[in-house]
């Protein structure tokens, strides 16, 4: 039974640090006339209240869809809608159609805080803590551990509750997906990821690891009895929980065709802001976006994004395993993240969700790359003046996992499981020894580059010339970890054996 | 890669409680804050501002100063670190004066103070020795210890949210017990001397102190069964005990009687007519009982430790003019008796958790409403349950049920 206070002592710590966060500035305040993401919110929960459902994401004089129109699917209007019934019950003004736009309070900070906070609490975090007391062949306090450090990760923290956003619902929806399809629930599994990219359509770059995974499993059953059954059973599960979901939506199909012209907006271009990915970091030296036309970036993105992320695919299928699942849950968001369309820098937060799940088997490249995710937003952060909580959340985070796994006597080849890959290059250059060290000095000019150019952001102004300077250097630095990542977590999944999974994880 | 480690400083589990809640301290820079912020703004200001002859007369404000001379050189030398945040608050008619650069500056220096405090929590750490306990870290006395006291509610939310810098005065405090349980009873004389011309409410449990210096320095023997030995009486050992705090007390209040304002200085520390002197003297006369009643049976540095706990509480309970932040008083010494014994254990856990809850009006703004919760949660839950492993643990042993503390009495 002492798991269990340890547990709730975990979950306690996470829950303070995400209030603490949450007394900080929020995306927009203050900010009139667009504001921001908090606005975006409340003004959703003002649609969904007063408009019928038919109205959400259609353009009328009651909603404008260029202030802030719903861009996610139904599920996050049904929540926006709950949420809507209790603010009426609190303070009707804060929902008033039209009278409402920019409206600021601390009392309605407080609700819109209190809101993250419970549906962290009802969905993400138990989740999580499940999911560690699940996790095979470590012991206690390492599970503990585990869960201090996952929930202590600062991307997260700082965008729900800084920023303002709902990832963790998403995102714990997604991990109820994972645990139960990990543990041989696929139906109870699918159908928490299925709610999951009903809640927010990026979840979406977790779909093929999800499909190819199940798909393999069918296989392994054997198509012509057991496998074909499940198949079956699977498909029907998918198909009733978004008919459920999009029930009022499928009624006419003007409005379907609405909706997903609201969820994947084509016209918006390859890429909006900065953001750490390959389309970004290129326009630096190429203005592709400028030069190519807009179909071509299309089918370009389209063709990197599943060129990169085919292989490991493809080996699910043939070898479903669940290591090998959530491996390819990471090499997949990060490839959908660094090649797709329209990516938004919190994006990174579907590739560190997986990263956070594999962390006791990787933990010091796991650590690097949370790391590195929480830095690729730093102008984001900055701009919602949230410094202070950034540095302190993932100070507090850096310590944790060192205490917890002494990551940085975890260097060797073998604990970054990369031994039969290393040994597959010695068969063609004996002198390839250095692997561990190499890695050991990219971390170090890594963590060195992150810091500095935080202390240069914070503390110097950018030429006249180069107003964006510090934020592409950002992201051209973060894209450039990122691809390092992507080609370690490729190398983990193509290399990994049968006779590398037997080994026994020492921990 | 090792070098990396140490640098950082997490080699060990220490240092990691200490950063983590110092962290914590960060994190909740943008709470609430009492008048007692507007207290010691105001301070700064009369310190930088005004010479030494006004500290005590200046009434702008209505928070003039009432802490002792030391306090006032500690918020004079704290205001030459201001002026670099914001001039603007060393300004003695900005009332009320907050901006985000002053609650910074004042933020911080709290949390850096705490640095006293850390290393106090060190020292007490020392004077434990859980050899017989079981081998796993987060069931050693001395673990429990720091948690309890690094990560005291009542320190956290009393220091970092109201606003008062308790946590280097307790420090000090500590660090003079952790002295007398090493044997070093000048050095902590000195430094309770010292404390005590820094905020003069410890004068509370000064008999504790007075009765054990008396009984385990003065008297340097003691009879086969633990008595007193009238004839070890040191006259040496009095009369540098009672230089140690002449001298202390001549560096604070020095200046003031040259300038002839010790009439002053006294009215602001206790600020009451000659009439209420009974009421406020009162409880120090139960607490002088208490403790010379339990003269002879005061035995070694723990029961110097009750004595001291045991005045805390009287004065709590008695006192005159008591602020419920005082219960912290009777908390902090009552964790270094709570990892001894199953007995100091369970009483400190009714003190703790009732004294904590004690506190929460202290807070009463929504936004720290969840806060409170969480943290008082946090340390009740864990105090609970790792004091009642440590002592299911200490049954199982053969030797007696327990830790021994280093008193050679």
């Amino acid at each position: 039974m002492e798991k269990w206070y340890l547990m709730t002592i975990v979950v306690l710590i996470g829950l303070t640090v995400r209030w603490t966060v949450s007394l900080n500035s929020y995306s927009g305040a203050g900010k009139p006339p667009m504001f921001g993401d908090y606005e975006a919110q409340r003004h959703w929960q003002e649609i969904t209240f007063n408009l019928p459902v038919k109205q959400w994401y259609f353009n009328s004089s009651d909603n404008n869809l260029q202030y802030w129109g719903l861009d996610y699917p139904p599920l996050t209007a049904y929540h926006s809608l709950l949420c809507a019934y209790v603010a009426k019950f609190i303070n009707p003004d804060w929902i008033a159609l039209h009278t409402s736009r920019g409206y600021e309070s601390q009392a309605h900070k407080l609700f819109m805080r209190t809101t993250v906070l419970i549906a962290d609490l009802l969905i993400y975090i138990p989740a999580v803590v499940l999911y560690c007391c699940c996790l095979k062949e470590i012991s206690t306090k390492k599970k503990i551990a585990n869960a201090l450090c996952i929930l202590l990760y600062p991307g997260l923290i700082l965008i729900d509750y800084g920023h303002f956003q709902y990832n963790s619902v998403s995102l714990g929806f997604a991990l109820w997906g994972v645990l139960g399809v990990s543990c041989d629930c696929d139906l109870l599994g699918s159908l928490a990821f299925c709610l999951a990219i009903n809640y927010k359509q990026m979840e979406l770059y977790h779909a093929l690891p999800f499909f190819c995974f199940l798909l393999g499993k069918c296989f392994k059953k054997g198509l012509k009895g057991k496998g074909f059954v499940l198949l079956v059973k699977l498909a029907c599960i998918v198909v009733a929980s978004f008919v459920l979901c999009w029930l009022p939506f499928f009624t006419e199909r003007e409005q379907t065709l609405q909706v997903l012209r609201r969820l994947f907006p084509v016209d918006r271009g390859l890429f909006e802001d900065k953001v750490a990915n390959i389309w970004c970091s290129f326009n630096v030296f190429l203005k592709i976006k400028d030069i190519l036309p807009r179909h071509i970036q299309l089918i370009m993105s389209f063709c990197f994004t599943f060129l990169s992320l085919l292989p490991a695919c493809i080996k699910l299928i043939l070898q479903p395993s669940s290591k090998g699942f959530k491996f390819t849950l990471v090499s997949c968001a990060l490839s959908f993240f660094l090649f797709s369309f329209q990516v938004h820098e919190k994006s990174i937060l579907l590739v560190s969700l997986p990263v956070c799940l594999v962390l006791s088997e990787i933990p010091f490249m796991s650590t690097w790359f949370l790391l590195v995710s929480t830095f690729s937003m730093l102008p984001l952060l900055l701009k919602d003046e949230l410094l202070m909580p950034s540095v302190v959340t993932t100070m507090a985070f850096f310590i944790a996992c060192v205490t917890s796994f002494s990551i940085f006597e975890k260097t060797s080849e073998e604990e970054l499981q990369l031994k039969s890959f290393s040994i597959s290059v010695r068969k063609y250059l004996p002198c390839f020894t250095f692997l561990s060290r190499i890695i050991q000095y990219l971390f170090l000019i890594s963590v060195i580059t992150m810091v500095l150019l935080t202390l240069m952001t914070v503390t110097l102004d950018p030429p006249q010339k180069l107003p964006d300077l510090f934020s592409v250097l950002v992201c051209f630095v973060s894209c450039l970890n990122f691809l390092f990542f992507l080609v370690y977590f490729n190398i983990i999944i193509m290399w990994d054996s049968k006779s590398g999974r037997n080994q026994k994880k020492i921990s | 890669m090792a070098a990396f480690t140490i640098a950082t400083g997490t080699g060990n589990w220490f240092s990691a409680l200490a950063l983590g809640v110092t962290l914590l301290k960060c994190l909740l820079i943008p709470t609430y804050h009492s008048t007692d912020f507007e207290v010691h703004r105001n301070w700064l200001a009369i310190t930088h501002s005004l010479p030494i002859s006004q500290w005590y007369y200046e009434a702008t404000s209505e928070w003039t100063l009432d802490y002792p001379p030391f306090f006032a050189w500690f918020e004079y030398i704290l205001s030459h670190v201001a002026k670099y945040f914001d001039q603007e608050m060393l300004n003695v008619h900005n009332l009320n004066y907050s901006s985000s650069r002053t609650l910074l500056f004042q933020r911080f220096s709290v949390i850096f103070m705490d640095v006293l405090f850390v290393y106090a929590v060190r020292e007490c750490c020392k004077c434990i020795d859980g050899k017989k306990v079981g081998k796993e870290l987060t069931e050693k006395p001395k673990f429990i210890l720091s948690v309890l006291l690094l990560w005291n509610f009542g320190l956290l939310i009393v220091d970092h949210i109201h606003f008062q810098y308790n946590g280097f005065l307790f420090g000090l405090m500590l660090l003079s017990i952790a002295r007398l349980f090493q044997k070093r009873h000048m050095e902590g004389a000195f430094l309770f001397a010292v404390l005590l011309h820094f905020k003069h409410i410890y004068l509370y449990v000064a008999p504790a102190y007075g009765v054990y210096l008396l009984r385990s320095y003065c008297f340097t023997a003691n009879k086969p069964d633990g008595s007193i030995r009238w004839k070890s009486f040191s006259f040496v050992r009095v009369i540098s005990l009672g230089l140690v705090v002449f001298l202390v007390s001549a560096l604070s209040l020095g200046p003031f009687l040259a300038l002839n304002q010790l009439p002053q200085v006294f009215s602001r520390l206790f600020p009451f007519k000659r009439g209420l002197c009974h009421a406020y003297w009162a409880p120090n006369f139960w607490a002088l009982y208490n403790a010379l009643d339990k003269v002879l049976s005061v035995i070694g540095p723990r029961g110097f430790l009750r004595c001291l706990t045991l005045c805390a509480l009287s004065s709590f309970m008695f006192g005159w003019h008591v602020h419920e932040k005082a219960i912290l008083l009777a908390i902090l010494p009552m964790s270094l008796l709570s990892v001894g014994k199953a007995g100091d254990a369970s009483i400190f856990l009714i003190l703790t958790t009732t004294g904590h809850y004690s506190l929460f009006p202290l807070l009463f703004t929504a936004p720290e409403l969840p806060i409170k919760i969480l943290l008082m949660l946090l340390f009740t839950i864990y105090s609970i349950s790792s004091l009642k492993t440590l002592f299911r643990r200490s049954f199982t042993l053969v030797a007696q049920a327990g830790v021994q503390w280093h008193d050679l009495s």
